[in-house]
């Protein structure tokens, strides 16, 4: 019989193995291309060649508590370098899902946060208002830091570089029912 | 030539010059720009961070209106350009996604048959138009000034489709046959840390200052981008950069059609320069009978 932490490591797997070309992940010769060439890989709990390794040794969950995956910022750089061809990146935002479905993403990262917010205002209007967004996730992640954006805010206003509204977009029925077909259908 | 244009969100806010550029631009090369009616946000980075076909099929809204149009898409946030190409490619190419999506499109009376080309504006103006054509257009060379053209990553990575993923020399070319001087900018590819910015500013400050030395150290005047979201972290948090590493940026950053504008001659409100928060005077001015 497998432990609840097995079962969880092999859905994982499975989920990685079924997104677009995501068995490609199998063919990791393990040569730290993607991690030399990541922005962002120093600030990593896991660099994004341990993630790979650490997936082969079921220690997945332990990759997802860690910030690592939410240090991606997609450049892609790892995606287009891989000599294996592994997409990398797309990876990556199938481990943030998992890390969320699962609820196994780092409790202090804003960056699910944020992610959350995008989501539910699109859902919502159909459009994203970059106002709404970043209003909406300091407040909810660090409000006092919301002072140290006024500046900037105001400055962007007087060039007439902010929107102050959402706008919703005429077919918002239409694509609600696109969304909730998929969120039906259990495949989302 | 017409095409159908996808101006995306951070065009009706912070990019807003970015918008009155292109059409600004456009109209001066002849190039007729149909806005694709009732588009919706394509959910950059961050939908796909929490549902995956989800994010596909509330793209492929946006490519079965397009193809209602009949022309090329064309958008200039790099952003939205990697989301509609990937789903353009895996309704092309996927056959289990493509059911899905198409299940649910029907759901709202729309079908996607994935006949729609998704372009990138410069793309557009470099090879569909070409440098011959838009160089007796042009009424003001851009004679020394020094630019540092800036990439970053979603414009030609992953799909790498009209330039190299690695190096790319788009706006390299386009600005030196306009009479600009490209500096050595070796880092016109990398990262600015997009959200990162907002969501992990210490790090997003180093990620901007590493790319604003790398323009300073080769005297660039100006640098010139083809994104939305790189235009703003590197102009907005100049201030912020120069208070944490002692630095003194004070180098502006404008979209490539705000230049390329310049050099159809086009007069400065017309192209919203102007707007910037890091000012483009001094840089510029020269080329509206200012003194250099």
């Amino acid at each position: 019989m497998m432990g609840t932490k097995e079962k969880l490591n092999q859905t994982f797997l499975e989920d990685i193995y079924s997104i677009p070309d995501g068995e490609k992940l199998k063919a990791c010769i393990q040569c730290g291309t993607c991690s030399a060439s990541c922005p962002t890989s120093h600030l990593m709990d896991y660099t994004p060649r341990q993630i790979i390794s650490a997936f082969r040794a079921g220690m997945l969950d332990r990759v997802l508590k860690s910030n690592t995956v939410w240090m991606c910022a997609s450049c892609y750089y790892c995606t287009v370098r891989c000599p294996s061809g592994i997409k990398l990146t797309d990876i990556m935002y199938e481990l943030k899902r998992l890390g969320i479905k699962y609820k196994l993403y780092p409790p202090k990262n804003s960056s699910p946060v944020m992610a959350r917010i995008f989501v539910d205002n699109l859902n919502q209007f159909g459009r994203s208002a970059e106002t709404v967004l970043l209003s909406l996730f300091f407040l909810k992640t660090k409000p006092f830091k919301i002072l140290d954006y006024v500046p900037l805010g105001w400055k962007l206003f007087t060039k007439g570089r902010i929107s102050t509204s959402n706008k919703t977009i005429k077919g918002k029925d239409d694509l609600v029912k696109i969304i909730e077909y998929i969120e039906k259908k259990g495949v989302a | 030539m017409r095409y159908s244009y996808y101006p995306g969100c951070s065009l009706e806010a912070t990019a807003k010059p970015y918008d009155i550029s292109v059409r600004a631009v456009c109209q001066a090369l002849d190039l007729g720009l149909d806005e694709v009616e009732d588009w919706n946000c394509c959910g950059a980075t961050s939908y796909i961070s929490i549902r995956e076909l989800t994010a596909f099929a509330i793209s492929a809204r946006n490519l079965a209106l397009a193809e209602k149009m009949g022309n090329d898409l064309v958008t200039v946030c790099p952003a939205c350009y990697t989301v509609l190409n990937k789903t353009n490619i895996y309704m092309r190419e996927k056959e289990d996604i493509k059911k899905t999506v198409s299940e649910a499109l029907a759901v709202a009376n729309l079908k996607y048959d994935g006949t729609v080309k998704v372009r990138h504006l410069l793309d557009i103006i470099v090879n569909d138009i070409g440098l011959e054509k838009i160089n007796p257009k042009i009424s003001q060379r851009l004679g020394g000034l020094k630019i540092a053209p800036y990439y970053g990553c979603q414009i030609s990575r992953p799909h790498g489709t009209f330039d190299d993923p690695e190096f790319p020399m788009t706006m390299d070319n386009l600005f030196s046959s306009l009479g600009a001087e490209v500096v050595n900018f070796p880092l016109k590819a990398k990262c600015c840390g997009g959200m990162l910015m907002t969501t992990e500013p210490e790090e997003g400050l180093n990620l901007i200052k590493i790319l604003l030395s790398c323009a300073q150290d080769n005297n660039a005047e100006l640098i010139v981008t083809a994104c939305p979201l790189c235009e703003i972290n590197l102009e907005a948090y100049q201030k912020k950069v120069n208070r944490k590493f002692k630095t003194d940026f004070s180098i502006p950053a404008i979209y490539f059609t705000q230049l390329l504008g310049v050099a159809l001659g086009l007069p400065k409100e017309k192209l919203a320069i102007g707007k910037e928060l890091v000012s483009s005077e001094k840089v510029l001015d020269r080329f509206y009978g200012g003194k250099r």
